[in-house]
């Protein structure tokens, strides 16, 4: 494998582009995996990498239905930070960060994470009062980049919101971020693929896993669209999929539903926003960010009613749109260059998912809400941990499906068990 | 390419001249043409410039496909960036400029781009600017963030403007029997057909003239008139400038039309787009075909289009493209294009790569046969082009032809998008070599070009076929296809071993080479190949290359172009602007603001707003020269001194009535209503179904079965929505009905030791709310002296003697009138939130800032108000153990250690030993308190204020200050036993 | 935009509905087991395909109403007043 550096980037070009290989292998499917991954999206390949690199295991498969990174992974808004403060979510999502931080030199892949600062718009004193709560919590967690801004600190930094005198909502200061950002997608995608794939990871596209064979409380084998496979332990990481997954293993309800957010973007415009702007007031979600292609990339609530359609419908591209005029006035002649949907797997607290199964072999990955690509390098890791462990460390010990019976909802939003209200 | 107008012929008005601007500079065209048909005209060669490469580009096809001329129209606030040119009608005084480029298009600095294309390869940036070159050394991103700073200063493409948008945009909502999109000869018909018996039509075209491709036929005029007639008389709604951008659930569509994008003076009342939603019964689909290019060498270059592009310039716009022409083909469409040309005086060669057809050569062409193009050659302009043979073992070079204009017809594809976002699948039909759109369950009809169908007549017997299906009638159109010869597939043209800059995707400078690395970096799947080169993603969305592509790896793979694929289209069809899709709902729309019927009397007052969810209410009203802190602070003390008012009105008003009312309530709040009576109000909790506290609020009774409930200001529409879910869905067995009176009532909060003077004053019967008729929580209907009908219950948020007063919302203002006549002889005040908000916390009384959704009943300190004679909703869950520890953070009273200090709302209560971690508690609200003559605040500590007795705190706040030392002391900091207001 | 069928106003856009949940929980009595209280309100079947779900007219008549859904294709199969007087007294025609 060529490694990638500027070197070789000038070398290949030289010689014709010759040396590069495929950057993950196409390979033949065994009869057998001491631990197969099913879902070749963010979670599951990094699941894989992790497993491989910390854990040492190398005969690990990932399943993909269709193509890698072709759900969620590639349906996000591409939206990293870790400004969440209650306990738990708190600890994980700052490491998630740390590791974001290194995720280019660690995987030998460019995944384009541009620390650009995320802002959080307060429209109230009593929002700016909340907002430090949160912040606060972060600044004595061990994210020191959380600060409260001012006005005219914001209006310094960024100068094309509205702050029109007598807009709907105006602004008074906001609550950011700075070393949250922006990552490119895909690239995360093929990176973990790549870098899984070096350390003997067999990633399986085009395989569906179409039945569960258990005995007793084991997962014996799974069977594919390629045929049967025999599995040491599984792990789930089908955000969109999980309770078709979960049911094929003949596993009753679980504390999630499944519903489709959209996401937006613009033609390609020369630089226009630099940082990742939030906005949530007067029952509006939105946020937006520009990619490093130019495009305007944005986005808002869920489509409020469950789905597995990764399609949007209108109401919601209206909200947006309005949303982002309220934001940014001078979008008016920007066009929407497409818009999509992703399913999303929305939990009862909006928190997630780490945690062992009611069968001894099978762990579960689920409950990411909006937040799952921004956990991708901790969820692997923690995921990763658990099923070679084959035990929770304390990281995500409050993060199993027992926990709503004790009583424990990791609310970020005070919203409670309806799912559709944890955007 | 040298380009003129001709003196005669095409759709143009020469009787209308139009001035516009270019770059600057002043150029004339005419009614009729579009922006790049008069900058052809007038010989502008280079348009635009590629998004890596900067390559000089011109216009490369008439239509929504266009990946060259893409400009930017209009200044300043009305600056456009990212116009297809093709699609730009042009008006008077138009003026458009190019983009992504310095100092302009024609001399490019970023063109130095292109000598380095040999390291840009496709995704070259995921496998550098990660550390220091050569070997990426180093760690963190801060290196990629000063590479990412200069590649997104070279990347975008047009600059939009940093104003605000000046002009309006509409919805329209509109329904019809049959929508039909695209007024080609089979969206007429289809039109005409279904519009005859009695259907209710639609016919939307994105174009500013009706025909489609007749329009490119002077010949056909005479039936295009008739067809458009006949449309008209039907009744059909036809709908020019008109864009069906996507297709949504139920048979909705999503439709732009340019209202004044066209006109150099719109009226002022004329929204710039209109954003239509329309439901349709069935939807014909007859958006005809867009032709698609070759891969070679050069095939970007200025002068380079497509073969039907050539024809609409020449027929459409009477623009003779070039003189020298080669048109370069591998079907039959270009055929009459090259006789046209050749008609209206051009020298035309016609290479054809098929070796031989049947067809005949039109008058003045040279026909060659079985040669394709190779390379186009010349810098900003073709200048000649050199041919190949297909032989056995590939492609050979095959002599030249000077030119100054390529025409290139690939083949054509059927615009299956739409249907591609209603899920249809594309299916390949290598017979025609394109995707033709596969079975759909919904009333969605293909007809036309957009059916694979090439023939005139036979589009017309499609669209009249497809209309009759959408109207439920069983009807066979004609099959597709109607060439004379078959077509030779053909994507790509190269010497075996060399890599020309043959462009798949022009806009994103994807080339034939860039898709062969793709396959053999094992991006093979067709998202992956979209993903990691770009192909399609660009602002045509791969109109233009996306087939090309798939044939590349289709080639590459040793498959069939069915075995790799097809990506599905995403809406829109074509760019739409975002300020179309929020329509009005804009600046003071946005979020429509909720207004108490005392808001204009509020301001008249002197009152400066604060938003509270959507409403404007009150925050302070300031004197002379007062600052917020200042006016709360006296407003507040006034009350507790003498008396103040306060709007109240937004809070939320549900009329609770049946006989089974009593019962309703009992269920819902944690405390008992079942015997609450007549005449009174209680205080209620109502939890959600977790446990949790949901919302709170006084409800009075006004009879056996009539109950006024009052709840907070935001949670007004979600209560309301919960109490009619339980009544519906839960226990429809209870005899209740609900009735939101919200907007009904206008209230007002009198509170202070003279409320009961200053509202007495004001009544019919002053005696009404006397102590011993009105006690404390007591509830009276009585009148206003002018007679209004009012309702005074004896509540207190305050802690002081206070009434709420509520009368119709319409006598609002005059109700106000009165009391604040009688209030400010009194000495009182009026006062807003923040006065309200520091009685409150005095008080500890816990308002969204201790209530957000995250703490049960204990934690609030009210648990005494959690009956355990009854069950209630939410009580199961809350008794779970981690809801019951000890230790939960539980609502305190916070004191400021050294009284003169002050500390912040959001900051942490730490233990002062704790340098970092999650702390004991957290402060919700604080205020100067007037009657504690200092700083007070209220929050949650771990355990309840108890367990901090005579302990200090730190309020930490490291995002605004330093640490402040606190205490914690009970809630309720001010008048404990409650006996100011039970006086 | 899907269209709802509203038994008291006719086909509406799904925008001047709220959706409510999954319409098959069945709510234990209030004094019920706390286990039976958790999984109504923490645990859901999730269904692909075909499910029952509760939607109110709440931009229109504010009525409640059950609803058969494709999640998947979001195809209406069936909608009734979700309150059972009154979606058996539509049923009767009275």
């Amino acid at each position: 494998m060529t490694r990638f550096s500027a070197w070789n980037v000038l070398w290949q070009g030289i010689t014709g582009q010759k040396g590069w290989s495929r950057q993950w292998r196409d390979p033949e499917l065994k009869s057998h995996y001491d631990v197969i991954i099913v879902g070749g999206g963010l979670h599951g390949l990094a699941t894989a990498y992790y497993l491989a690199k910390n854990h040492g295991l190398r005969n690990v498969a990932v399943l993909e239905k269709g193509w890698i990174g072709g759900g969620n992974a590639g349906r996000n808004t591409t939206i990293v930070r870790s400004n969440y403060a209650r306990p738990g979510n708190c600890q994980f999502y700052a490491h998630s960060l740390k590791l974001w931080e290194e995720l280019s030199h660690e995987l030998n892949y460019n995944v384009m994470f541009s620390q650009r600062s995320h802002i959080a718009l307060l429209h109230s004193p009593g929002a700016i009062d909340a907002a430090a709560r949160n912040y606060n919590t972060l600044r004595r967690t061990g994210t020191p980049d959380a600060e409260i801004w001012g006005l005219e600190q914001l209006k310094q930094a960024v100068p094309h919101l509205n702050y029109a005198e007598g807009a709907r909502f105006p602004v008074m200061g906001a609550a950011v971020q700075k070393r949250a950002g922006t990552a490119r997608h895909d690239a995360v995608v093929w990176g973990y693929a790549r870098a899984a794939d070096m350390l003997g990871v067999d990633i399986i596209q085009n395989c569906a896993v179409t039945g569960v064979e258990r005995d007793g409380a084991r997962i014996t084998a799974l069977e594919t669209t390629r045929g049967r496979i025999t599995a040491g332990k599984v792990g789930f990481a089908v955000a969109g999929n999980t309770s078709r997954l979960w049911s094929m293993a003949g596993l009753g309800r679980l504390p999630i539903e499944s519903h489709k957010l959209q996401a937006f973007v613009s033609e390609p415009l020369k630089p226009l926003l630099d940082q990742v702007v939030v906005f949530g007031m007067g029952g509006a979600h939105f946020y937006i960010s520009q990619s490093d292609k130019g495009g305007m990339v944005f986005g808002g609530d869920l489509d409020w009613y469950k789905s597995y359609a990764q399609r949007g419908n209108l109401p919601i591209v209206q909200d947006v749109a309005e949303a982002a005029m309220s934001v940014m006035p001078c979008l008016g002649r920007v066009k929407l260059l497409r818009h999509w949907a992703g399913v999303v797997d929305m939990s009862m607290d909006g928190s997630h998912f780490i945690c062992p199964t009611p069968l001894d072999n099978l762990y579960l990955n689920t409950g990411w809400n909006y937040g799952g690509f921004k956990a991708t390098p901790a969820a692997g890791w923690w995921f990763a941990d658990l099923i070679a462990n084959e035990r929770p460390a304390p990281m995500i010990a409050d993060f199993d499906l027992k926990r709503f019976e004790r009583g424990l909802q990791i609310d970020e939003r005070g919203a409670g068990p309806d799912p559709k209200l944890h955007g | 390419m040298t380009a003129r107008r001709l003196d005669r012929g095409g759709r143009i008005d020469r009787s209308k001249p139009l001035s516009f601007h270019w770059d600057g500079k002043a150029l004339q065209g005419y009614a009729g043409d579009t922006l790049a048909s008069a900058l052809m005209a007038n010989g502008e060669r280079v348009l635009g410039r590629s998004f890596k490469y900067h390559r000089p580009r011109g216009i490369m096809s008439a239509g929504v496909e266009e990946s060259g001329a893409i400009v930017t129209v209009g200044s300043g606030a009305r600056a456009e960036p990212n116009v297809k040119a093709t699609m730009q009608e042009l008006f008077q005084g138009l003026e458009a400029q190019g983009q992504n480029a310095w100092p302009n298009v024609r001399f490019d600095a970023g063109a130095v781009n292109g000598l380095f294309g040999r390291f840009f390869s496709a995704g070259f940036y995921y496998k550098t600017f990660m550390g220091l070159p050569p070997f990426e050394w180093g760690q963190g991103t801060g290196l990629w963030m000063k590479y990412e700073a200069l590649i997104r200063k070279a990347a975008g493409m047009g600059a939009a403007s940093r104003e605000a948008d000046p002009d309006c945009y509409d919805h329209v909502h509109a329904y019809c029997d049959v929508l039909v999109v695209g007024a080609g000869p089979a969206g007429l018909r289809a039109a005409l057909t279904a519009a005859e018996v009695g259907r209710d039509v639609i016919l939307a075209e994105q174009d500013f003239e009706l025909g489609g491709d007749l329009l490119n036929d002077p010949s056909a005029e005479p039936d295009r008139l008739a067809l458009i007639e006949a449309v008209g008389r039907a009744g059909v709604r036809v709908m020019p400038r008109t864009t069906v951008f996507g297709l949504y659930d139920n048979g909705t569509a999503g439709m732009v039309e340019r209202v004044a994008d066209h006109l150099a003076e719109p009226a002022p009342y004329l929204p710039r787009q209109r954003f239509w939603t329309v439901r349709a019964g069935a939807t014909v689909l007859a958006a005809g075909a867009l032709e698609r290019s070759i891969a070679f060498g050069g095939n970007d270059r200025p002068g380079v289009m497509t073969a039907a592009a050539g024809r609409a310039y020449l027929n459409r716009f009477g623009v003779l493209p070039g003189q020298r022409v080669v048109v370069a083909t591998c079907n039959d469409s270009a055929y009459r294009t090259a006789g046209e040309l050749a008609a209206a005086g051009a020298e035309v060669v016609l290479a054809d790569a098929r070796q031989r057809t049947s067809l005949d050569v039109p008058s003045g062409v040279r026909l060659r046969g079985g040669l394709a193009p190779l390379e186009a050659k010349g810098r900003s302009g073709v200048k000649s082009v050199q041919f190949a043979r297909r032989t056995e073992s590939g492609w050979q070079a095959a002599g030249s032809e000077y030119c100054d204009l390529l025409l290139v017809s690939g083949g054509w594809s059927p615009v299956v998008n739409l249907a591609s976002h209603r899920g249809v699948k594309p299916e390949w039909n290598a017979e025609l070599a394109c995707f033709l759109g596969g079975d759909c369950a919904e009333p969605l009809f293909m007809a036309g070009a957009a059916a694979g169908i090439w023939d005139r007549g036979a589009c017309e017997a499609s669209g009249e076929a497809a209309a009759k299906r959408a109207m439920g009638i069983e009807a066979a159109g004609p099959a597709p296809g109607g060439w004379g010869a078959p077509i030779a597939p053909l994507y790509e043209v190269r010497l075996s071993g060399s890599k020309p800059k043959a462009f798949v995707d022009p806009q994103h400078d994807v080339t034939g080479e860039d898709v062969r690395l793709a396959h053999q970096e094992g991006f093979v799947s067709v998202e992956h190949l979209k993903r990691y080169t770009t192909l399609g993603m660009a602002t045509d969305q791969g109109k233009m290359g996306n087939v090309v592509g798939l044939a590349l790896m289709a080639e590459a793979l040793g498959k069939e172009i069915p075995a790799v694929g097809t990506t599905r289209f995403r809406p829109p069809y074509t760019p739409v602007a975002i300020g179309a899709l929020a329509g009005r709902n804009v600046h003071g729309h946005f979020k429509a603001l909720r207004r108490t019927p005392l808001h204009d009397w509020n301001l008249r007052h002197g009152a400066t707003m604060t938003d509270a969810g959507l409403w404007h209410r009150p925050w302070y009203f300031a004197k002379d020269g007062e600052t917020i802190a200042e006016a709360y602070v006296r407003e507040a003390a006034t009350v507790r001194e003498t008396l103040g008012i306060c709007d109240v009105s937004s809070l939320g008003k549900i009329a609770v009535q049946g006989p089974d009312a009593a019962e309703f309530l009992n269920r819902v709040y944690t405390n008992g209503f079942a015997k609450l009576a007549v005449g009174k109000a209680r205080y209620g909790i109502m939890l959600r179904d977790d446990g949790m506290v949901m919302d709170d609020g006084t409800t009075w009774r006004l009879a056996e079965d009539d109950f006024l409930m009052t709840t907070t200001t935001t949670g007004a529409g979600k209560v309301m929505v919960w109490l009619e879910e339980l009544l519906q869905t839960r226990w429809p067995e209870l005899r209740v009905h609900l009735t939101s009176v919200s907007d009904q009532w206008a209230g007002v909060s009198i509170a202070g030791p003279k409320s009961r003077k200053a509202l007495a004053a004001c009544l019919a019967d002053p005696a009404a709310v006397s102590a011993q008729a009105l006690p404390f929580m007591g509830v009276a209907r009585t009148q206003l002296q002018d007679g209004t009908e009012a309702l005074i219950a004896r509540i207190s948020f305050s802690g002081e003697l206070a009434y709420e007063l509520y009368v119709p919302a319409g006598h609002g203002e005059a109700m106000m009138n009165q009391l604040w006549g009688e209030t400010s002889r009194l000495g009182g005040c009026l006062y807003g939130l923040e006065a309200l908000g520091t009685l409150r916390i005095e008080k500890g009384h816990v308002t969204g800032a201790e209530l957000d959704g995250r703490v049960t009943i204990l934690d609030a300190g009210l648990g005494k108000m959690a009956s355990a004679k009854k069950p209630y909703i939410g009580k199961v869950l809350q008794d779970r153990p981690e809801l019951q520890r000890a230790d939960r953070p539980q609502l305190a009273g916070i004191f400021p250690k050294d009284r003169s200090q002050t500390f912040n709302g959001g900051a942490l209560l730490c233990r002062p030993d704790e340098g970092e971690g999650f702390g004991e508690g957290w402060v919700t609200a604080v205020t100067h308190s007037p009657a504690l003559g200092h700083w007070i605040g209220l929050g949650y500590v771990a355990g309840g204020h108890e367990a901090w007795t005579g302990r200090t705190l730190m309020a930490s706040d490291p995002v605004r200050g330093g640490p402040v030392e606190v205490e914690v002391v009970s809630p309720h900091m001010f008048d404990p036993e409650g006996e100011r207001m039970h006086g | 935009m899907i269209r709802i069928s509203c038994p008291f106003c006719g086909p509406r856009d799904h925008a001047e509905f709220s959706y409510g949940g999954d319409g098959s929980i069945e709510y234990p009595a209030l004094d019920a087991p706390v286990q039976d209280w958790h999984d109504a309100v923490f645990l859901r079947e999730n269904i692909c395909g075909l499910q029952l779900e509760t939607w109110q007219h709440v931009h229109g008549c504010r009525m409640w109403i059950k609803v058969e859904r494709d999640t998947m294709t979001h195809e209406i199969r069936s909608v009734a007043p979700a309150h059972p007087g009154l979606a058996a007294a539509l049923e009767s025609g009275q």
